[in-house]
């Protein structure tokens, strides 16, 4: 073979008339968009890439343990700050691993721009090495998805997948390229913007119905806020907090919402839905008006659809059309990005003068209901409680820390008895309930922000789905404080089992598990373990005390504790299953 | 639950025509009949699909074709007047006095003889789906052979486009 001439020759004339490498132009392109931190694995396919990647240093890259876990990391990395995050594997079994991250990240609107590799555009189609349809199989679950067949067109593809990831209703775009349009090379020229003739997303709301939204909270005697992850994803928590203080209503965030109001208000009545507070709940189903912001009424905030805000007039803003009268016929509908929304509808108020209204009788009613204590536990001094587990975590992390959960009975107890008062510190699978997010969350946070503590709330289910990322922790040394709570069951499934299938536990029981403690310390790492109440306090004082070491804190919790309340699947929000 | 036609205008691009396809099976909507091609701006392609939805659905197919990104624009036809053609090829066994019957029922459904065996006709036709389907009723169904049917094709009446 003659390659190496061959390779000499092109590197020369490449010099004269400054073109560049696939590999180079993605290199470049993700500068030119200022990507500070890649999540990734490698792979045959992109070989040419890492080899660009490795020859720099603005951008880091953070090698991963499974493809999985790079999009999970990418994608809190990207909760955690707003930006875009980014992920690149190879092709095949890379990509595939990958799906399950890219439809969390979907679920969630997340902007990800994921890169995988593919087989050369020869081979494609041709059932080749570590070949798979990766467009055709994460079309249902990326926002939009491209495969580069010329390298003339990377560039502009590269920056039309960061628009389309951020603007509009955000969420993951990938970017597929073949290994030799990755050696290929052209002239690379970045292009300042992107005109797409059939993309172009509503930012302003409509300003007529934003008064009549507003003539309709100020005339409801019983006006209820309820708002999900497009207040974190838009950044408009400033905004709202302005907007419903000014209207003095109370206000329930989604699972996805938490941190778009501070916990610790007044006006706040937690986390509505399925495992929503009982105050939460009795709102929605008595509320006169519902001002729906960045939510989707989704199956698990809504409960029997039909029993759903029976007296409420409903008010709902969203920047994706398709989610309005989606589930719920709406009285106002409102397409727009929200914080352009609610500064306008802040300057509208005050220029209609709505505010300082009198719900006093709305607010005793509500007090009532706050009386019922419904995430009420007792802590005995014989068996750790998992909510005093999470009490205790908030109480010396002084709510300060960014907070990522697994799926399951922990992640209800992480969003019921954490209080987030700001937004971003509040990370988890909302939509897909993807198990195994956690930890690869708390990576992509971690790194996002060395300086913040980083808290892993998980189960002994769900940290068993990505454990392998212990070692990737090891590697960054990443100081992340993982708060297994470890009942010995797939709690969620066994409460389910319990309720509804007469106590027949099927598969939900764990045996066998690992010794965590001497698995973290296997893995370079510091491990805990709290066996009674006593202990709970000392280890996650001790945790926190080793700034810069990564800590597993196991927990024995009790093994059968639930999680209160619950609207059972298919029931009205009223129908609450109490303490 | 009504008949609907819609008109999509979509980047002619790979992998287009699957996302639509796609969305429709994800979300449970119901495809009739569906016909794409380019339009006279070779970029652009024109899709027409044949659903039927409740008023609610329909919104929402709508809303979720529309946020596909490379739909340009979308258009349920239906909702004003238009004009709707099907074309179909059918070959049917003529043999006898078969062969004048036949020829006269084309006639009648002014369609055309395009091709001819000493045993069979190959019969162009086109029209509403409806006309289309009058036509292989009007037939002895033991004479058919082959059928091929477009889908339907829309446009709206009027100097305007969608």
């Amino acid at each position: 073979m003659s390659a190496p001439n061959q390779t000499r020759e092109r590197t020369r004339s490449s010099t004269e008339t400054e073109e560049l490498t696939g590999a180079e132009i993605v290199v470049r392109a993700l500068r030119d968009e200022g990507v500070e931190t890649v999540f990734g694995y490698p792979g045959g396919a992109v070989l040419y890439i890492y080899d660009e990647l490795d020859k720099q240093d603005a951008i880091q890259h953070v090698l991963v343990r499974h493809e999985q876990a790079a999009v999970h990391a990418a994608d809190a990395y990207s909760r955690s700050t707003g930006k875009i995050g980014v992920a690149l594997v190879t092709s095949g079994p890379g990509a595939t691993n990958a799906v399950t991250g890219i439809a969390t990240a979907y679920m969630d609107s997340i902007p990800l721009v994921v890169i995988t590799g593919q087989v050369p555009v020869a081979l494609i189609g041709n059932d080749a090495f570590q070949e798979v349809d990766t467009v055709g199989i994460t079309r249902p679950c990326t926002k939009h998805n491209f495969l580069v067949r010329d390298v003339n067109e990377l560039a502009q593809t590269i920056k039309t997948a960061f628009y389309l990831a951020a603007s509009g209703r955000p969420g993951p775009v990938l970017i597929d390229i073949p290994k030799d349009v990755t050696a290929k090379r052209c002239r690379y020229e970045y292009p300042e913007k992107v005109q797409l003739r059939s993309y172009k997303p509503t930012v302003k709301g409509h300003s007529g119905q934003l008064r009549k939204a507003l003539q309709l909270i100020a005339a409801a005697e019983r006006p209820l806020f309820y708002t999900g992850g497009g207040v974190i994803l838009s950044d408009s928590a400033d905004e709202l907090t302005q907007l419903v203080r000014r209207c003095d209503a109370p206000i329930t965030n989604t699972l996805m919402g938490l941190g778009g109001y501070p916990a610790s208000d007044r006006q706040f009545l937690g986390m509505l839905g399925m495992h929503g507070t009982y105050e939460a709940n009795m709102a929605v189903q008595h509320c006169d008006v519902l001002v729906a912001l960045g939510a989707r009424f989704d199956d698990r905030v809504t409960g029997n659809l039909s029993h759903f805000a029976p007296h409420a007039k409903i008010i709902h803003v969203d920047v994706d059309p398709a989610s309005i009268s989606k589930n719920v016929k709406v009285d106002v509908p409102v397409v727009g990005d929200l914080r352009s929304v609610l500064r306008e509808m802040n300057e509208l108020a005050e220029e209609m003068g709505i505010g300082g209204g009198s719900l006093e009788r709305w607010w005793a009613q509500i007090e009532e209901w706050r009386q019922r204590d419904c995430l009420h536990y007792t802590q005995t001094d014989t068996i750790i409680k998992p909510q005093y587990v999470v009490q205790k975590l908030f109480e010396l992390t002084v709510g300060n820390a960014i907070v990522t959960s697994d799926v399951g009975q922990h992640q209800m107890w992480a969003a019921q008895f954490y209080g987030f008062d700001r937004p971003r510190r509040w990370i988890n699978s909302g939509g897909l309930g993807t198990m195994g997010f956690g930890l690869p969350a708390a990576m992509g946070a971690q790194m996002a922000e060395p300086q913040s503590t980083v808290v892993c709330v998980t189960g002994e289910g769900s940290i068993q789905m990505n454990i392998q990322e212990l070692s990737t922790c090891r590697q960054y040394k990443l100081p992340i404080k993982v708060a297994c709570l470890n009942n010995g069951y797939l709690g969620m499934v066994r409460q389910w089992q319990e309720f509804f299938y007469e106590e027949r536990y099927a598969s939900s029981y764990m045996e066998a598990l690992p010794d965590f403690v001497k698995l973290a310390e296997a893995y370079g790492h510091i491990g805990l373990r709290a066996e009674k109440p006593a202990d709970v306090e000392p280890v996650i004082r001790e945790a926190l005390r080793l700034k810069d070491r990564m800590v597993f804190m196991d927990f024995l919790v009790d093994r059968t504790e639930n999680v209160y309340p619950m609207v059972p699947a298919g029931a009205a929000l009223s129908d609450m299953i109490l303490v | 639950m009504h008949r609907h036609i819609i008109s999509v205008l979509l980047e002619n691009e790979a992998g287009a025509l699957s996302r639509v396809a796609g969305l429709f099976s994800a979300r449970g909507y119901n495809i009739e009949a569906m016909t794409v091609a380019p339009t006279h701006e070779a970029s652009v392609s024109r899709m027409t699909i044949l659903t039927q939805g409740s008023e609610e659905i329909m919104e929402q197919v709508l809303k979720q074709l529309n946020k596909l990104v490379e739909v340009i624009r979308v258009n349920d036809l239906s909702e004003g007047p238009h004009i709707e053609r099907e074309l179909m090829l059918i070959k049917v066994h003529a043999v006898g006095s078969d062969r004048e019957e036949v020829k006269r029922l084309a006639d009648i459904f002014r369609g055309r003889i395009i091709d001819v065996t000493d045993r069979s006709y190959t019969i162009e036709l086109t029209g509403t789906g409806e006309k289309l389907d009058a036509f292989l009723h009007a037939l002895d169904p033991g004479m058919v052979i082959e059928v091929v049917r477009s889908g339907a094709s829309a446009i709206s009446r009027g100097a305007k486009s969608i």
